[in-house]
């Protein structure tokens, strides 16, 4: 019961994603078209609002709600996995329209032919899974 | 209730999902979505095929929790806190678009030349569909993240490998928008 509250920010979530817009193909489309800024906005906006927390995390202004610091995690390292499997991302993310979180936002929308989107993403994840080993990083 | 139903702008959405960041740091988690993928796998007993999926999923259970907790704010948001209102979209894009195939654009979420539930019934719709998310998938376990943990928590915290991510999403979705899917469609 102590992760009930992670599915209450889950649904924030969703519903930020949706009154939004992300969840929209077009948004997407408009976005790769460079015709829109509203994407843009949003990502940008995200990223500079979390640029000061995160800052407000190393400083030990902001602990968590233990009352402890909050440690910032590291990003696996590795030019070919990130510049490979990113641009792999981006191909399915602008054919989709939808990255991981939006498409699960399109089954509470009743978007039947998302859970085949997800149901690749997730034969994805495996077979990046099985490979992991013999693929360069 | 005027500004739940209208459509957010970025300034609102954008600050929003970084509280959303802030209170997945605040209760001791990440903020990212596309580790549950992985999760799915090791559910669905892929730790015999591979060790890599043998892990202990009920230890994952807070971010399949937040994964519900998505759709369950997709569902209210699409019965409850919507205007029904067409996306406001660039007339650009529209007009580009039913060049390409796609009849009314922005009058819905997502066009139906894709998601409508006939296609996955097709070859060629199915194939779009799997392939697509085939890539999401694939990708986004290779570089270490999606849209949530590499472009907004990894270029926040200022990270190297975030933001060759990032350029990589770019680089692959100009090349899908620009060059493939005019092919595709």
């Amino acid at each position: 019961m102590k992760n009930i509250k992670f599915l209450i920010i889950g649904v924030v979530f969703g519903i930020i994603l949706s009154k939004s817009e992300v969840v929209s193909w077009y948004r997407i489309y408009e976005m790769f078209k460079f015709q829109s800024f509203h994407m843009y906005g949003i990502i940008g906006g995200a990223v500079m609002i979390s640029m000061i927390f995160m800052q407000l995390f190393k400083k030990g202004t902001i602990k968590n709600y233990l009352g402890e610091n909050i440690p910032v995690k590291d990003k696996k390292k590795g030019v070919i996995r990130t510049l490979v499997g990113g641009t792999i991302f981006g191909l399915g993310w602008a054919l989709a329209g939808a990255c991981p979180g939006p498409m699960f936002v399109l089954i509470g929308h009743g978007i039947t032919a998302i859970l085949i989107v997800i149901l690749g993403a997730t034969l994805g994840a495996f077979i990046y899974g099985l490979l992991s080993k013999k693929l360069p990083h | 209730m005027e500004f739940i139903s209208q459509p957010w702008a970025w300034y609102v959405a954008g600050p929003m999902i970084a509280i959303v960041l802030l209170l997945m740091n605040y209760f001791g988690r990440g903020f990212g979505v596309s580790s549950n993928l992985e999760t799915f796998c090791t559910i669905g007993g892929a730790g015999k095929v591979s060790g890599y999926f043998k892990k202990d999923w009920k230890a994952q259970t807070w971010s399949l929790l937040f994964v519900v907790g998505i759709i369950v704010g997709g569902y209210i948001s699409s019965h409850y806190l919507m205007s029904g209102d067409p996306i406001v979209l660039n007339p650009e894009t529209v007009s580009e678009l039913t060049e390409l195939g796609f009849a009314n654009a922005g009058e819905s979420y997502v066009p139906s030349e894709i998601f409508s539930t006939e296609n996955i019934f097709s070859l060629k719709g199915f194939a779009i569909l799997i392939g697509a998310g085939f890539m999401v998938g694939f990708g986004a376990r290779y570089a270490g993240g999606c849209t949530s943990g590499h472009a907004i928590t990894g270029l926040s915290s200022l990270q190297l490998p975030s933001l060759l991510a990032v350029i990589g999403f770019f680089a692959g979705g100009l090349i899908m928008t620009w060059f493939l899917i005019p092919l595709i469609f």
